[in-house]
């Protein structure tokens, strides 16, 4: 078992280390930030004197080694464009991009899991074929696309909500969001709903193949022939056996939510740190982008290894594989 | 009547009972010949700069210019008919989407089949390589692919060849894993045919079926990343107009009303994408033995 973890952690800061090396190699072999950030009119001193400050003169090794040994203190270089530590910039858009994240997956939950539910209990009806057919819209809608159309029906046609940038924020128990504030949740609707899209069909899926399992289990006919209500069937013996797999898919789908709001956040001018990685990609703001990565692949890294501990606690054949291993 | 007729008779037979599927499939077969017959299709030619004009640009669905040329879908910024604009970035996103799909699909069999063959050391290492990127969701690969080494036509191929290949290796091995312990592979090892004779000429073709349901939902998906990356800019270049981009561009006119600039290449994208997605459900649920 330790053995496992051990390996497991191993193999972690491998995989962190390898994508250090990717990210940081790639990222300075794109373009050249000089020619961005120096006035064309500048002379061939004042273009020398940017490259040492940037440490741009010196080899790309060495270059790597200075932002390892940088990063192992928590130092990523400073921005180009804002003149401000990278991993500083990032940490305050990462509250935007966390409550976006967190309230599109509250909406995808509620909207998915009664469908789901009622599609795997009813699987022959018509309502039940309506929603497989609609879940497959829904993956095959490209999330920005339907963001786009979003702003168009309901800020721009109908105006009742706002499309761009983040609300109000308020605080609440010392956290500060903008969900604790009517303008705050008024802005962070549209984009939470378009981020849910995606997530919205995944989960039906899960719900409806998990329910449609449980329901031919002998303790469902048990409980049936127990004369119990299925109302409470639903409510209690489907819903709760559920949650199990829906949660544990959950811990991992969370980062893919995180992920793909690099694309929302673009689409409704979400000042969160997907944004900020799109702006800086146009910019060629390399601190940036490599800290960006380094962070989100560190984020991954760690989410993956998490849920890989948990599963030796729940499932023990996990555990024995990785002895025999 | 050869094998191969009744092989796919009886494919048909069993592929037309969704009736859904088939008419999916005949949709995509018409984007397609769109695609790949843009240029004779098209009304007009929206890239030759001589018959462009700058004065028809924004213009609403249905109207007409003062040449009596009517634009079913409207015109965007630039004055290119929309609809003509749709036909040629078809082509630019399903031949990336496709293109990315075959290469992925060659390379995940060839270390998918291998790692099953040789076992050991080889497998273990390959099939970590599988699961530590599938454990990456896609869009986040592709964002560090092209961060990393920045927008091109070849450099949007490789990213989604890199998104994909993995899921193929790990579908190609889980099925020749089955296909090795099976009696026609030992007596052509006993014939002692060479291990890439095995592994291409006996493994491969019954490996197919899988990966071919893998192939279609996964080119859906590589079309619909496409878009997204060139939509943010980071895909391909404007001189290859896919419909990402075509959104892209209609996504400043948003505020102004003229919604056919993003609306009409955004339902084409959505129609290509689910097409290919419901004949590959479909496609799945033939092929897996638990539901027949």
């Amino acid at each position: 078992m330790l053995e496992y973890i051990l390996k497991r952690f191993g193999q972690s800061f491998l995989v962190l280390f390898i994508m250090s090396v990717l990210v940081f190699v790639g990222v300075n072999l794109v373009g050249d930030p000089v020619e961005m950030l120096i006035n064309p009119e500048a002379d061939q001193a004042e273009v020398e004197r940017v490259i040492r400050d940037l440490g741009l003169d010196k080899p790309v090794s060495e270059q790597y080694w200075y932002f390892l040994t940088n990063a192992l203190k928590g130092d990523l270089g400073s921005s180009f464009i804002y003149n401000e530590p990278a991993l500083k910039l990032i940490l305050q858009r990462m509250p935007a991009t966390l409550e976006l994240a967190l309230f599109s997956l509250f909406i995808s939950l509620i909207i998915a899991i009664p469908l789901g539910i009622y599609a795997g209990y009813k699987p022959d009806s018509k309502a039940s074929k309506t929603i497989m057919a609609g879940s497959i819209l829904g993956f095959s809608m490209p999330t920005f696309w339907v963001g786009i159309i979003f702003i168009m029906f309901f800020a721009v046609y109908l105006g009742w909500l706002p499309s761009t940038g983040r609300g109000e924020i308020g605080s609440f128990l010392g956290i500060e969001s903008s969900l604790f504030t009517l303008n705050g949740l008024s802005h962070v609707f549209l984009p939470a709903l378009n981020l849910a899209l995606f997530k919205i069909s995944s989960v039906i899926r899960l719900t409806r193949a998990g329910t449609r399992e449980i329901i031919l289990q002998d303790y469902i006919t048990f409980a049936r022939a127990k004369g119990i209500s299925e109302k409470r069937i639903v409510l209690v013996h489907i819903l709760k056996n559920i949650l199990i797999p829906i949660v544990t898919v959950i811990g991992l789908e969370f980062g893919s939510l995180i992920a793909f709001s690099t694309v929302t956040e673009t689409v409704f001018a979400w000042p969160g740190m997907g944004k900020l990685i799109i702006d800086s990609i146009y910019n060629l703001d390399r601190p940036v982008i490599v800290a960006y990565l380094m962070i989100i692949v560190t984020f991954f890294v760690f989410l993956n290894l998490a849920v890989d501990i948990l599963y030796t606690f729940l499932d023990p054949r996990v555990r024995l594989k990785g002895i025999n291993q | 009547m050869s094998s191969r007729d009744q092989n796919f008779k009886n494919f048909w037979r069993d592929f037309s009972v969704n009736k859904i599927a088939v008419f999916a499939l005949f949709v995509f077969l018409s984007i397609l010949f769109v695609a790949i017959f843009a240029p004779l299709v098209s009304p007009t030619d929206p890239y030759d700069l001589n018959s462009v004009s700058i004065m028809n640009s924004r213009m609403p669905p249905m109207s007409e210019d003062f040449a009596g040329n009517i634009y079913f879908l409207g015109t965007d910024g630039a004055g290119r008919d929309m609809l003509s604009a749709i036909f040629y970035g078809l082509r630019v996103s399903l031949g990336v989407g496709v293109l990315s799909g075959i290469f992925a699909l060659i390379i995940g069999s060839i270390f998918g089949i291998s790692a099953a063959f040789f076992r050991g050391k080889y497998e273990t290492i390959i099939m970590r390589i599988v699961d530590i990127q599938l454990s990456f969701p896609s869009i986040l690969v592709a964002l560090i692919i092209l961060a990393a080494f920045g927008k091109g036509v070849e450099k949007t191929i490789i990213a989604l060849i890199l998104v994909q290949w993995a899921y193929y290796a790990r579908t190609a091995r889980a099925s020749a894993l089955v296909e090795i312990n099976k009696e026609y592979i030992d007596s052509a090892r006993c014939l002692a045919f060479s291990n890439t004779r095995i592994m291409f000429k006996h493994i491969l073709p019954n490996c197919l079926a899988p990966l071919i349901v893998v192939g279609t939902l996964q080119t859906a998906h590589a079309i619909s990343l496409e878009a997204t990356l060139s939509f943010l800019g980071l895909g391909l270049p404007i001189t290859e107009p896919s419909l990402g981009l075509l959104i892209g561009n209609g996504f400043e006119y948003m505020y102004s009303g003229d919604f056919w600039i993003s609306i009409f290449p955004g339902i084409a994208l959505l129609i290509t994408v689910a097409s290919i997605n419901l004949v590959g459900d479909h496609l799945r649920d033939m092929f897996n033995p638990r539901l027949q």
